[in-house]
C-alpha cells in the first residue's frame, strides 16, 4: 500500500466555486503606486492577473521631442522617482554616447557616488515597502529613517530631496559643497551638534559609518524572520529562462541566478565609472538562505537587495577615497541650445530596479526626434500573469512587492 | 566565472552570417555608425529573420531590449532636404549567451493615423521574446503600428476609447476628452 499524505488544503482546494472577478487597485495600499490588477478568482485560487497601466501616463516622450537635451533632464527624475540620480545618469551618459564626450575623472567619481547612494537609499524603500506588504511595519520606519539621512545629504548637493537634476550632460551641475552644516537627523543619530560644519564627504562618510551596523536589524526584522520567510520562501519562482525571454533585470534576473549586471558587463561609456573599484555582484542561490527557500522566488529577489546595499557601502567607501585626488572638473560644458550630431544612441544602464535604457535619434536640431525610455519596471512587472497564476490571492501582493516596480517609470 | 562557449560577435559578422544565411531572398543594409550600427530588412521577411536570430546558435539573442518606433516626419516647412516620411520599428536585441547586441530597423509606410485609420503592419515576435508582447502594445498605442499575429493588441497606456496615435508627428492635440475641455 503506497502511503498517502493527506494535505488538509487538498479537500478545500478540490471544492470549486464560481468564478470571480476581483479589482485590486489602482489605488490599493500594496500596488506600489496606481496600478491596477484584475484578478480572476476561484475562491482563494488566482487563475489569471491582468494588469492595466497607463494611470500615471505622461506623455514623457512626446514631451522630450520638443524640449532641447538637458530640458529634459528634469523629465527623468520624475519616471523613477525614487532613484532620480540613477535616471538622470542613464540619460546624461546615453547623450554623451551620442556626442563622443568622455567626462573629467572627478565628475565620474561624484557621479559613482550619487548613483550609489541613490541606490541605497531606493532599495531601503524597497524593503521597507514590502515588509508593509507583508504585515510587517517597524522595518518601514527603519528604512525611511535611513533614507531620510541620504535625502540629506542630496540637498546639500542639489538643493533637491527627490527630483535632483544633478547628473546632466558632461557631468554633475556642482562639485560637492565644501563645508555644510550638520543636518539635525544625523547629528542627533551620532551624538554631535546639529550645523556644525563639516565638508560633504565627511558627513556621507559619519552617515556610512552610522549606517553599516544597521543592516544586520533589517536582516533580524525581516530577512530571517520567520513569517516572512514563510510568505517569500518558494514563492514566485522565477526560472532564469523565463526571466530572460521577458527582459527582466536587474535583482528580478540576479535573484533567478543569472550573473549579469551592467556596472560590469555593459558598454565602456558606463563601465569606466566603475573601473578600478572592487565589488561584488550578488547572485542567487545563497548559501546562508534559510530552509525552503528555492532560486528565483521572492526570498532570492528581496536578498539580492540587501546584498547590493552592502556592496553600495563598499563602492562609496573606495569613492571617498579617490574623490580629493579625482582631477578634472565636474563638468563639461554643453549649452542649453547646443545642436546634437545626426545620429542615435543606445544604452542601458543598471538603475535600482533593472536596466533602464534610454534611446536618443537626433536629425542635427538640439530637440532629438525620438527620445525614448526603455523601462526596466515596464519588463519586470509583465511577469506578473505567469508568476500569479494558481497562487493564492494573499500572495499576489507578496509577489507583486517582491518586483519592487515603479509606477512613474512604466507609465512614463 | 569565464563561460568558454561566449563568443561575442561585431554587428559586420552578424550581418555576413545573415547574408549567408538567407541569400539571396533577403537583402540586409549594415549602416555603420560610431555609436550603435545597425541592420535594415525588409518588413515582409522580419518575422523568418527574428526567427533565426533567436535560434542560431551563433546568434542566439534571447532577449529583446527594446522595441520603438520612430516617426520620420518633418514637421518644419522651413526645413531643407526633409527625409522622405516613414516608420522606423527598431528592435534592440542582446544575448546573454554571447554578450553581443545587434539594432535591427524596419522601413514601413505612415499609412493614416488619424481619420479613417489605415495603419501600418509588421509581424509580431511576442512569441519569440515575450517582452515584446507589451512593447509591441505600447507601439501600436502611441506609434500606430500593428502587429500581425499579437495574441492580445489593445491600447496599453492610453485609456481604450483614446483616438488617435499621439507619438506620430502630426498627431493633432484633441481639443476635448470625454467632455473636458483639453485646451
Amino acid at each position: 500500500m503506497p502511503i498517502i499524505v493527506e494535505d488538509p488544503r487538498d479537500i478545500e482546494f478540490d471544492v470549486r466555486t464560481d468564478e470571480m472577478l476581483i479589482n485590486m487597485g489602482p489605488q490599493h495600499p500594496s500596488s506600489h503606486g496606481v496600478l491596477r490588477l484584475l484578478l480572476k478568482t476561484d475562491g482563494e485560487i488566482v487563475h489569471e492577473v491582468t494588469p492595466h497601466l497607463g494611470y500615471l501616463h505622461r506623455c514623457a516622450e512626446k514631451i522630450g521631442e520638443h524640449l532641447s537635451i538637458p530640458q529634459w533632464i528634469p523629465y527623468t527624475d520624475r519616471m523613477d522617482y525614487l532613484a532620480g540620480m540613477n535616471m538622470n545618469l542613464g540619460y546624461s551618459l546615453t547623450v554623451e554616447k551620442l556626442l563622443g564626450m568622455e567626462v573629467p575623472e572627478r565628475a565620474k567619481v561624484i557621479r559613482v557616488i550619487v548613483a550609489e547612494l541613490g541606490r541605497i537609499a531606493s532599495h531601503l524603500v524597497g524593503m521597507g515597502a514590502y515588509g508593509l506588504d507583508l504585515g510587517s511595519f517597524s522595518p518601514f520606519l527603519f528604512a525611511f529613517r535611513e533614507r531620510e539621512l541620504i535625502l540629506d545629504l542630496f540637498e546639500e548637493v542639489c538643493g533637491a530631496r527627490l527630483t535632483y537634476s544633478y547628473v546632466t550632460i558632461g557631468g554633475v551641475t556642482h562639485d560637492f559643497p565644501e563645508e555644510i552644516p550638520l543636518s539635525p537627523g544625523l547629528a542627533m543619530l551620532t551624538g554631535r551638534t546639529a550645523g556644525e560644519p563639516v565638508s560633504w564627504i565627511t558627513a556621507a562618510r559619519l552617515f556610512l559609518d552610522w549606517f553599516r551596523p544597521r543592516i544586520a536589524e533589517y536582516h533580524a526584522l525581516l530577512t530571517r524572520n520567520h513569517i516572512f520567510v514563510q510568505r517569500t520562501a518558494a514563492l514566485g519562482v522565477l526560472p532564469a529562462e523565463l526571466a530572460i525571454n521577458y527582459n527582466c533585470t536587474g535583482p528580478v534576473l540576479r535573484g533567478s541566478g543569472v550573473d549579469f549586471d551592467l556596472r560590469r558587463d555593459g558598454e565602456p561609456i558606463y563601465t569606466s565609472m566603475y573601473n578600478g573599484y572592487t565589488f561584488q555582484i550578488p547572485v542567487a542561490p545563497f548559501g546562508d538562505a534559510p530552509y525552503g527557500v528555492v532560486l528565483g522566488d521572492n526570498w532570492s529577489r528581496f536578498y539580492v537587495r540587501m546584498l547590493e546595499v552592502v556592496e553600495s557601502i563598499r563602492i562609496l567607501e573606495q569613492a571617498f577615497d579617490r574623490y580629493p585626488s579625482a582631477t578634472g572638473g565636474h563638468r563639461l560644458p554643453y549649452r542649453l541650445t547646443q545642436k546634437l550630431p545626426v545620429g542615435e544612441a543606445y544604452l542601458e544602464t543598471e538603475c535600482p530596479r533593472g536596466q533602464t535604457g534610454f534611446y536618443v535619434v537626433s536629425d542635427g536640431d538640439p530637440e532629438p526626434v525620438r527620445a525614448r525610455v526603455k523601462s526596466s519596471s515596464f519588463c519586470n512587472l509583465a511577469i506578473l500573469g505567469d508568476l500569479c497564476r494558481g497562487v493564492l490571492l494573499a500572495d499576489v501582493p507578496a509577489i507583486l512587492g517582491s518586483l519592487d516596480i515603479m509606477m512613474g517609470e512604466i507609465d512614463r | 566565472m569565464a563561460d568558454t562557449s561566449r563568443s561575442p560577435l561585431t554587428p559586420e559578422a552578424i550581418s555576413q552570417k545573415l547574408q549567408a544565411a538567407f541569400a539571396p531572398d533577403v537583402s540586409f543594409a549594415l549602416h555603420q555608425l560610431p555609436t550603435d550600427s545597425w541592420l535594415e530588412v525588409a518588413a515582409g521577411e522580419w518575422r523568418k529573420v527574428a526567427e533565426f536570430l533567436k535560434n542560431d546558435s551563433a546568434l542566439a539573442f534571447d532577449t529583446l531590449c527594446n522595441l520603438c518606433v520612430v516617426d520620420q516626419f518633418e514637421t518644419d516647412l522651413k526645413k531643407k532636404n526633409p527625409p522622405p516620411p516613414c516608420l522606423w520599428v527598431v528592435y534592440h536585441l542582446f544575448s546573454f549567451v554571447h554578450r553581443h547586441r545587434i539594432v535591427m530597423k524596419l522601413q514601413l509606410p505612415r499609412g493614416q493615423a488619424t481619420g479613417n485609420e489605415q495603419l501600418p503592419v509588421v509581424q509580431s515576435v511576442a512569441d519569440l521574446w515575450k517582452a515584446a508582447n507589451w512593447h509591441e502594445r505600447e507601439a501600436y498605442d502611441l506609434s500606430g503600428v500593428m502587429f500581425a499575429g499579437h495574441p492580445d493588441l489593445r491600447r496599453i497606456l492610453c485609456p481604450d476609447d483614446w483616438i488617435g496615435h499621439p507619438l506620430r508627428k502630426d498627431y493633432p492635440f484633441p481639443e476635448t476628452y470625454a467632455g473636458i475641455q483639453a485646451k
